[in-house]
């Protein structure tokens, strides 16, 4: 029993506390300073054979996942639980104790004291309670005998604070291992105009089957004059069994959800292909095709043949494409036209309007995570706790009052257990007013 | 009239405002003490027009956002922040001692901005990532933060400077300070500033969270800044408990509140310049 009682005693200690968060602060500096995640000839090249080799065996390369930085939270999740165990019932019998049932020599000894030496029928006179129960204190009072004993207090579930602070933590982990378990995390990259039912697991690329299709109907990319990008936008489609079910235009900070997957915009890929967009003026027939660079396409139905034959661009975003266009038997023609520029011409008898694009290729980070309002909640209940345990205090005060034989005596007594300065405040105010009261009593009788 | 000269103008008024508080330390004037802190309400409402018309400015050149965005911007909030902090101390706590050590904090973070050769002060516009509203949430929630901390930590140089001065022998020594707040009352500011910035910490770390998972769909990525972020969370969580279960005060604490504004400066800038990561706005401008 001994040996339990001291492990206990460990693991609700303070020291250990500051131990472990010391050591997770303290470790968590090695990750930001050696780069993490990277492969294992990059640290052989960097920092050489046997310290590379020592990074593997301790997983420094990898360290927030690594089996001593779970210990270390483990043991901090340990350490919370078993302090908070340990202080709570304590602290639970401080909440709920019957502060009637204390004795004089208690209230003789409390920090902020008053006491007042009345004749009797003047201590009777006053309506002692309502006189402080008009500045916000209710009160619950004891008769004995000669004494009368009323009690009052605020704020007694602050004690809690730091505990819900404590419990908060605990939730935050627990809403992080479930998304770990039950969650998963990758990307994918989907061409405009293509769908997929599966996404590559990051970091292992595994793939991963959504259960339904998502389809990339489109993607924009803005910039500001000075070249910045301004805006990713994706237009993307789910479907199931074939039916669209939902379209949203998405944006880096603006997801897409369904079905608790999360689909982030996160990179583009630019290709050495353009998408026409086609249009018979007359009949409204339109269609899309993709045509690569310098390949040759046609639209058999309207006899129209085509391709790409130049384009102009800066790194990968080609800014104009030159068009090769042949409608029916009549002459070929070419056009410069800028990214989505519309353009209308006449062939074979027919007319049509057209734009080509360049085609790209969105990529998405995936993401499941069902924990992540476990984390929320968590979070609240941390900022919760905090103010509970910060800026609220318990605060209690007693009127004792004391029949003798020719007079009364009235003690005065309160405690906080944090921010004493401020109580002091307000129990001089108290006090301040019980002064006046007794003044204003005399002045009637005189 | 444009927003970087009046930042300009912020500048030397803070140093002139710095000048006064410690003149007023130094010589012990209080018939000096209104005029200081009016001194003070001018140079802020300078600033706060400063980074109005900038927010303005920005508007006109068609890319509007508030004026948190870049390291530039961000200095000259942080400043901001230290000044609303201060006065708002000064007018509760009555007491115009603790200018001499917190609005040089400001004036130096001004002079920073205004005359580092590293860092840009041109308006640029926002990246897609930048683009959200959790943006303004999670740079006001850190920076009153750090502004919170900076003050404590000004208040433990206070504390630090009386409490040797009274271990001195000298009379003049002893009276140089003998006009700043008593030890007990600046211990238990410096422990209400502490506390006051933990709390918003924890808010700027949970903000920045749910900004990373809608951007990205992670809330945390132990990128170097959510991990130093986190490590001086972890300094003032240890603080804090060493002076409730310890009950640790005075030096010690003055001394971990000075220690603190340190972790809080290199999560803040040394973090940009020293580790790379998703907040790179101040290496890349």
């Amino acid at each position: 029993m001994k040996l339990i009682d001291q492990i206990w005693a460990f693991f609700a200690s303070v020291q250990l506390a500051i131990l472990t968060l010391c050591s997770i602060a303290v470790t968590s500096i090695i990750g930001t300073i050696i780069p993490q995640g990277e492969p294992y000839t990059f640290y052989v090249t960097k920092f050489g054979t046997k310290t590379a080799t020592l990074f593997q065996v301790l997983d420094i390369h990898k360290m927030y996942s690594s089996w001593w930085f779970y210990g270390l939270l483990g043991m901090l999740s340990i350490n919370l639980i078993i302090c908070s165990l340990d202080r709570i019932p304590s602290v639970w019998r401080i909440i709920t104790a019957d502060n009637l049932a204390i004795s004089l020599d208690r209230i003789e000894k409390i920090a902020s004291l008053r006491r007042w030496e009345l004749p009797q029928e003047k201590s009777n006179s006053i309506d002692w309670q309502s006189v402080l129960s008009n500045t916000g204190w209710s009160f619950q009072t004891k008769k004995c005998g000669q004494t009368i004993l009323s009690f009052s207090q605020k704020g007694r579930w602050s004690r809690m604070g730091v505990y819900v602070v404590h419990l908060s933590i605990l939730i935050i982990f627990f809403g992080a291992i479930i998304g770990h378990f039950f969650g998963f995390k990758g990307s994918v990259m989907i061409p405009e105009m293509r769908s997929t039912e599966q996404i590559f697991s990051s970091p292992d690329s595994k793939p991963i089957d959504l259960g339904f299709t998502i389809r990339c109907d489109s993607f924009a990319i803005e910039f500001y004059d000075n070249g910045m990008p301004k805006e990713y936008r994706s237009g993307l489609s789910i479907l199931e069994n074939g039916q669209e079910i939902l379209q949203k235009d998405i944006r880096v900070n603006s997801p897409l959800s369904y079905r608790g997957i999360t689909f982030y915009q996160s990179s583009y890929q630019a290709h050495q292909e353009f998408l026409l967009q086609i249009t018979e003026t007359d009949s409204g027939a339109s269609r899309q095709f993709s045509l690569p660079f310098q390949k040759q396409e046609s639209w058999k139905e309207r006899n129209l043949q085509f391709g790409i034959i130049n384009a102009e661009a800066t790194g990968q975003r080609a800014l104009r494409s030159k068009l090769w266009l042949k409608a029916g038997d009549g002459p070929a023609i070419t056009q410069w036209l800028a990214d989505s520029e519309d353009f209308s011409f006449t062939g074979d008898g027919k007319n049509y309007s057209l734009k080509v694009k360049q085609l790209y290729s969105t990529g998405l980070q995936v993401a499941k995570d069902p924990g992540v309002w476990i984390v929320y909640f968590g979070c609240s209940l941390l900022l919760l706790g905090l103010y509970m345990a910060f800026f609220l205090s318990h605060r209690r005060i007693w009127l004792y009052k004391h029949k003798a034989a020719t007079s009364s005596i009235i003690y005065f007594a309160g405690t906080a257990n944090k921010n004493k300065a401020a109580f002091a405040k307000t129990f001089s105010k108290l006090t301040n007013l019980i002064d006046q009261t007794i003044c204003h009593d005399l002045e009637q009788h005189n | 009239m444009d927003s970087s000269q009046l930042l300009g103008i912020t500048t030397f008024t803070y140093l002139f405002s710095t000048l006064l508080y410690v003149f007023l330390l130094v010589f012990k004037t209080p018939r000096l003490g209104p005029i200081t802190t009016s001194f003070t309400v001018v140079a802020f409402l300078i600033q706060t027009a400063g980074m109005a018309l900038r927010w303005v400015e920005s508007y006109r050149m068609g890319i509007g956002h508030a004026p948190l965005t870049n390291m530039y911007e961000s200095v000259v909030f942080f400043s901001w922040t230290i000044i609303a902090l201060y006065l708002v101390v000064e007018l509760l706590f009555k007491t115009r001692m603790i200018g001499a050590f917190a609005v040089p904090l400001a004036f130096l973070a001004m002079a920073y901005a205004s005359f580092a050769g590293n860092i840009s002060k041109s308006i640029s516009p926002l990246v897609p990532a930048l683009q959200s509203n959790w943006l303004i949430a999670h740079v006001i929630t850190c920076f009153v933060g750090y502004a919170s901390f900076a003050i404590a930590a000004a208040l433990g140089i206070m504390y630090l400077l009386k409490s040797r001065s009274q271990q001195n022998q000298t009379s003049f020594a002893k009276s140089r300070f003998n006009d700043l707040p008593s030890l007990p009352f600046i211990d238990d500011l410096i422990h209400k500033s502490m506390i006051f910035g933990f709390i918003w910490l924890s808010a700027g770390i949970i903000t920045g969270a749910i900004w990373a998972n809608s951007a990205w769909g992670t809330y945390w990525s132990w990128d170097p800044k959510e991990t130093w972020s986190l490590i001086t969370w972890f300094f003032y969580a240890i603080t804090l408990h060493a002076r409730y279960t310890r009950g640790w005060t005075g030096r010690r604490i003055a001394l971990l509140a000075i220690f603190g504004l340190i972790s809080v400066l290199f999560t803040y800038y040394g973090v940009n310049f020293l580790l790379s990561g998703l907040h790179s706005y101040g290496s890349s401008s």
